[in-house]
């Protein structure tokens, strides 16, 4: 093994896992990414990298100014992360719903927390910190979700990496967020081999957000129409907490990839693209594990009885 | 009228103007049909779910089975019987 020398360049490059045996079909392989072995965690750590570096490549971003960032967790600990490595002071706008390991991560890495009410979501973490950066000209805001770095490390690292390790890929599946992920390993993926199909999944987090006073409150995130997502994106479907907790468990139940519940979802989403590949053809579905279990663990999500979990996700963003 | 019913899920936010209901059913083989019947029941939903051309807004998602309508055939798609029509505002993630 290498010697490195920062935590920081142990970002990507992450391993793919066989997961066929929990496809409903002998003709339709399912892999995993494993995105939970970046260094802070997550998927999130190459964005984040990706758009430190960017900023500081415009001069914007010297060591001593203050990042400020809405994130429900992983981009928001990611941040903290390359934030400690490189001298940078960080605020991160948190929606109160996220689980308390979320919380105690980020101040391990030591983020400032700025709380939003956790009834708005993260369109209310969006909204709190677009009001503090534009109150604070000072701060380097680099909003994930219009920030150019966000799908362009995805186009650059994430969707080379699944081509050269799987070059019969047919479906790459995502959770959508900021849509990042989807947009830029879905351009970069359908740029190569031009059929291959992509599909997002996402929870139905706007069912229970009270905050909105109408649904003109609501959010796109701009990468998704500057990326063109819907051209890029076969499809999107809602996969509801039960059927996330179900998969999160059959993914460490029965292929021993201990994950976060977003990864169930698209988990979820993967085998429901697998079911419907006609009889007698093969493919190759590719899907995200976006994050490792234990940010959830005190959920109860792998351990409780199940529907009681569901229910309580309801008021938990763990996407 | 159409036989097929839907059941329609509301967010939180569209509730106050649906009688206070979580779902509602409402008739239709398509889901504009589908919204229509709703729209005739609850007149307060239309502005909020279409624009003045008709067209769903923005800041809605619209599913059918959980399926976004917006890579199906739009409101054109079709719904069967006992089907689910979901609408929901986009929200952020990350």
């Amino acid at each position: 093994m290498a010697v490195y020398s920062s935590v920081t360049e142990l970002i990507g490059s992450t391993p793919i896992v066989d997961v066929s045996q929990l496809s409903p079909s002998p003709n339709v392989k399912i892999f995993a990414k494993l995105e939970g072995q970046n260094p802070a965690g997550s998927v999130k750590d190459r964005i984040a990298m990706a758009m430190i570096a960017a900023a500081e490549e415009s001069g914007e971003l010297v060591p001593g100014r203050i990042i400020i960032e809405p994130s429900s967790g992983n981009t928001g600990i990611a941040l903290a992360m390359i934030s400690r490595a490189r001298g940078y002071r960080l605020k991160i706008v948190l929606p109160e719903s996220v689980t308390i390991e979320r919380r105690q991560a980020l101040e391990a890495y030591g983020a400032e927390i700025i709380p939003s009410p956790g009834a708005e979501g993260s369109n209310g973490a969006v909204r709190l910190a677009k009001e503090l950066s534009s109150q604070n000209p000072d701060w380097v805001f680099l909003y994930q979700y219009g920030n150019e770095a966000n799908p362009t490390a995805h186009y650059r690292t994430t969707g080379p990496e699944i081509l050269a390790d799987l070059p019969d890929v047919t479906h790459f599946v995502a959770g959508l967020g900021t849509s990042g992920t989807l947009m830029g390993v879905g351009t970069y993926l359908k740029e190569q081999k031009p059929d291959v199909k992509i599909y997002a999944v996402e929870p139905p987090s706007g069912e229970h957000v009270e905050g909105l006073r109408s649904l003109d409150d609501g959010y796109v995130p701009p990468v998704f129409d500057k990326w063109g997502g819907m051209e890029i994106l076969d499809g999107k479907r809602i996969v509801r907490p039960l059927e996330s907790l179900v998969w999160t468990r059959r993914l460490v139940n029965e292929a021993g990839i201990f994950a976060g519940i977003s990864s169930g979802a698209a988990l979820a989403g993967a085998v429901k693209v697998a079911a419907r590949v006609p009889e007698g053809d093969t493919a190759n579905i590719v899907f995200v594990v976006c994050d490792g279990a234990w940010k959830y663990l005190s959920t109860g999500a792998y351990t409780e009885p199940i529907d009681d979990v569901a229910a309580k996700l309801d008021e938990i963003i763990y996407f | 009228m159409s036989s097929t019913t839907a059941l329609v899920r509301l967010p939180t936010v569209l509730r106050p103007q649906a009688g206070g209901n979580t779902t509602v059913n409402a008739e239709g083989e398509t889901v504009g049909e589908v919204l229509s019947t709703l729209v005739s029941t609850y007149p307060g939903l239309g502005p909020t779910i279409l624009d003045d051309d008709g067209d769903v807004r923005k800041f809605v998602n619209l599913y059918v089975n959980d399926e976004d309508i917006r890579f199906l055939d739009q409101l054109d798609t079709t719904v069967a019987d006992g089907d689910e029509v979901a609408i929901l505002p986009a929200v952020a993630g990350g």
